[in-house]
C-alpha cells in the first residue's frame, strides 16, 4: 500500500510527520528520534542555532547528522519586522529559503499574532521565501495567508506545549475543507491518537515536539507517532464510514414499502 | 498610568500574612488539583505552612511535571560578569556596602573585553552584567558602553544594576540589552528601611516601580525576586513577589518574567539573618511559583551548593548560572572582594557534564543578535584580540 507523497513548494515528502527540536534531553536523543520517526522535515529555532560554536549546539549538528531537511523558524520574534530580519539571517546562515514563520508576542501562551503573521508572510513570499506560517485555526486567516503567498498553512491544534490535542477541531475542519495548500497541524498534539485524528480529518501533515521530547522514551514514542500518522492518513484516503447515534434496525422499519 | 506602588499600598501585609496562616488542607489540595488555575488564591494556599507540612511532595511532583511540559529536559546556562563593586548604598547584608573597607574596582573597557574573553572561552553565551549602585562611577553611560562593547560577542546580555528611568532602559535596549534583573529584596517596608540604611536604595517606591518602567520600555525580560532572610515572614514576602509579577504580566504582556530565590546565610562576624530559609522552604517556593505560573523562568543561584542545585534542578528550575565569579575581574586574576560567597564552585564544563548525567541538555544559546537588530543602532563591527589565560583569543563580530 503506497500513500501519495505530500508536496510543499515543489518538494515531495514521503513522511507526513514533521518534528520540532526544542526540549530534548540531548542532541543524541534528538538524532535517534529523527531516525525512529522517519521524518523528512524538522524545524529549529534560529535563537537556538549556535553557528559560531558547534560544540555548544545540541540541535543543528545533530539534525545535519541525520541528513533530513532543516526548516528554520523564527520563534522568539514579536513582530513582522523582527521576523523578516531573522528570516534573512536564517537564509544566509543555513542556505535555505524555507521558513517556518512564528510570531508570538505573548510569551505566556505563545499565541500567534495574526496581523503580523500575515504582514510578514506577504513580505517574505515577495522576497522568495517558501513561507510556512504558524497561525490560529482561523479559516479566513488561512485563506488570506494563501493569497499572501504562503507555501502551506500551519494552524494550531491547541496552545504550544499544552498536549491538549485538537481543541480547535471544528475550525480545522473548515480550514481543511477550503484549503488549496497543504494544511499542517502544528502545536498541541500530545499523543499519537491526536495525530491520527488530525490525519483522519484530512490534514496534510502534523508537527510534533513536546509530546516526544518529554516522553520517558522519546525514541519509541517517535515510532508510535509515525505509525499513528500513517494510520490516520490511510484511513482518510480509504474513506471513513459515517457514524450514527442510533442503531439501524436489522429488520428495516420501511420494509413494508417494498 | 498607575504603577504597582499604588496597588501595593492598598494591600495590607498583616491581612495577607493571616490569610496564609489560616489556609486549610482543602485549599491546598484544590490548588494542586487545578494546577494553580485559581490564581493568587492558589498561590496563597501553596505557600502556606500547611502546604509545607503535608503537601510538599505532591507540590514538587506537579512542579516537575509542569516544568518539563513547558521547558522540556533542557536548562539554560549563563554567567555573571561583575563590572564594578563601587556602591553608594549602605545595606547591612551586602559585601559591596559603602561602609565596608574593601578594595574598590571598576573595570575599564579593555578589562571588560578581557573578562568577556574568559567567559567566551568557557563557552558562555548569555551574560549578566552586574554593578553596585554608584551613579558617578557606573552611570548610564558606563553601563551602555559595557553593553555596546560586549554585544557583538554574546548572544544575550542582561543587567543587574541600579534602578533607572524608562528612557534610560530604552537606550540600553537600542544597544542590544535583553533583560533587566531588579530584586525588591523585601516587600516589607519596615524591614526594607531597616536593612537599607543609606543611599538611593532607601527609596522603596522608586525600586518597587522599576519593573513598570521596564515594561514601559518594552524590555524582553524582567527578573524579580526577594532576598530571603531579610524579613522574618518570608511567606508574605513571596506572596507580594507573586502578586507583583501577576500584575506586570497582565499589563506588560509581551514581556517574559523570571523569578529568583537568593537566600541569606549565616556568616561569621556579621548580623545573623532575621530568618533562615530552610531547603524545604526553598522547594516549596519553587513549586508554588511554578504551579502559579507555568511559564515562569526560575533561576537558581550559585550561592546554593552543588548538591542542592542538582536536586532542585528537576523541581522547577529552568536557568542556572555556571562557573560564576562575583567580583570585578574575577575571571582573570583580580582578588577584589566578592559580593557574596559562591557555594557551587564547579566549572562550566563540570556543570554541563552533571546536567548531562541527570538527563538534561545544557542550553548555551537561546537568543540571537539578529532578533534585536530591528531596534538596535549599529554596534561595533571590528575584530578584537583578547588575552585569555595567556593565549590569544580572537573574536570576530
Amino acid at each position: 500500500m503506497t500513500i501519495k507523497h505530500l508536496e510543499i513548494a515543489q518538494q515531495n515528502f514521503k513522511s507526513r510527520l514533521f518534528l520540532g527540536t526544542g526540549k530534548f534531553s540531548s542532541g543524541e536523543i534528538l538524532s535517534q528520534v529523527i531516525t525512529s520517526s522517519e521524518t523528512q522535515l524538522v524545524t529549529v529555532a534560529m535563537k537556538r542555532a549556535n553557528l559560531k560554536d558547534d560544540s555548544r549546539d545540541s540541535i543543528l549538528p545533530f539534525i545535519e547528522k541525520t541528513g533530513v531537511k532543516v526548516l528554520p523558524n523564527t520563534s522568539g520574534v514579536r513582530d513582522a519586522k523582527e521576523a523578516v530580519f531573522v528570516a534573512k539571517m536564517a537564509r544566509e546562515a543555513l542556505g535555505t529559503n524555507w521558513l517556518k514563520l512564528e510570531i508570538h508576542p505573548d510569551p505566556k501562551y505563545l499565541m500567534p499574532d495574526p496581523v503580523e503573521t500575515l504582514k510578514a508572510t506577504e513580505e517574505l513570499a515577495k522576497e522568495g521565501f517558501n513561507v510556512l506560517p504558524y497561525c490560529h485555526a482561523d479559516p479566513v486567516l488561512c485563506k488570506k495567508l494563501e493569497d499572501a503567498g504562503a507555501s502551506a498553512v500551519m494552524p494550531l491544534g491547541s496552545a504550544i506545549g499544552s498536549n491538549r490535542g485538537l481543541d480547535s477541531r471544528e475550525f480545522l475542519r473548515i480550514i481543511i475543507e477550503q484549503a488549496t495548500l497543504p494544511v499542517i497541524i502544528d502545536a498541541g498534539i500530545g499523543k499519537p491518537s491526536h495525530a491520527a485524528e488530525a490525519m483522519e480529518m484530512g490534514a496534510s501533515a502534523v508537527l510534533v515536539n513536546t509530546a516526544l521530547a518529554v516522553s520517558p522514551d522519546p525514541v519509541v514514542m517517535a515510532h508510535a507517532f509515525k505509525a499513528a500518522v500513517e494510520a490516520g492518513r490511510l484511513a482518510h484516503v480509504a474513506g471513513i464510514g459515517s457514524t450514527s447515534m442510533t442503531a439501524i434496525a436489522s429488520s428495516p422499519l420501511t420494509s413494508f414499502l417494498n | 498610568m498607575a504603577e504597582y506602588s499604588e496597588i501595593f499600598s492598598k494591600i495590607n501585609w498583616e491581612a495577607v500574612s493571616r490569610k496564609i496562616a489560616t489556609v486549610s488542607k482543602d485549599d491546598v489540595s484544590r490548588a494542586i488539583e487545578r494546577e494553580g488555575r485559581g490564581g493568587i488564591d492558589d498561590f496563597i494556599a501553596l505557600i502556606s505552612p500547611v502546604a509545607s507540612s503535608i503537601y510538599i511532595e505532591p507540590i514538587a511532583c506537579l512542579s516537575k511535571h509542569l516544568t518539563e511540559k513547558r521547558f522540556g529536559k533542557a536548562v539554560r546556562l549563563f554567567a555573571p560578569l561583575y563590572l564594578s563593586n563601587e556602591c553608594n548604598n549602605i545595606c547591612d547584608y551586602c559585601g559591596f556596602s559603602l561602609g565596608n573597607n574593601i578594595a574598590r574596582k571598576t573595570l575599564t573597557t579593555a578589562e571588560i573585553l578581557k573578562e568577556g574573553g574568559f567567559l567566551k572561552k568557557m563557552g558562555i553565551d548569555h551574560v549578566l552584567l552586574v554593578t553596585g549602585e554608584s551613579t558617578q562611577k557606573v552611570g548610564v553611560e558606563y553601563i551602555d558602553n559595557a553593553i555596546h562593547t560586549l554585544r557583538p560577542y554574546f548572544s544575550n546580555l542582561s543587567i543587574e544594576v541600579q534602578p533607572l528611568s524608562s528612557q534610560e532602559y530604552s537606550i540600553f535596549k537600542r544597544s542590544g540589552l535583553h533583560a533587566v534583573l531588579v530584586y525588591q529584596e523585601t516587600y516589607n517596608k519596615e524591614s526594607y528601611a531597616k536593612h537599607h540604611l543609606k543611599g538611593k536604595k532607601r527609596n522603596f517606591e522608586w525600586r518597587l516601580n522599576t519593573p513598570d518602567r521596564l515594561g514601559q520600555a518594552n524590555m524582553h525580560k524582567i527578573g524579580l525576586g526577594c532576598l530571603y532572610g531579610l524579613t522574618p515572614d518570608w511567606r508574605t514576602d513571596a506572596f507580594f513577589a507573586a502578586h507583583h509579577m501577576d500584575y506586570l504580566q497582565r499589563k506588560y504582556w509581551k514581556t517574559q518574567y523570571s523569578m529568583s530565590f537568593p537566600r541569606l546565610r549565616p556568616c561569621a562576624g556579621e548580623t545573623p539573618p532575621a530568618v533562615i530559609l530552610a531547603d524545604r522552604d526553598l522547594v516549596q517556593l519553587i513549586g508554588a511559583f511554578r504551579i502559579f505560573n507555568h511559564e515562569l523562568e526560575i533561576s537558581i543561584s550559585t550561592r546554593e551548593s552543588a548538591f542542592l542545585r542538582d536536586n532542585l534542578l528537576s523541581l522547577g528550575v529552568t536557568t542556572m548560572s555556571a562557573g560564576s565569579k562575583t567580583n570585578p575581574g574575577g575571571y582573570g586574576d583580580s582578588d577584589s572582594l566578592e559580593q557574596f560567597e559562591i557555594s557551587d564552585d564547579r566549572t562550566v564544563n563540570e556543570i554541563s557534564a552533571s546536567l548531562d548525567a541527570s538527563g538534561y541538555d545544557a542550553v548555551w544559546k537561546d537568543w540571537d543578535e539578529s532578533y534585536d537588530k530591528p531596534v538596535m543602532h549599529n554596534t561595533a563591527n571590528d575584530t578584537l584580540e583578547l588575552k585569555a589565560s595567556g593565549e590569544s583569543l580572537t573574536l570576530t563580530s
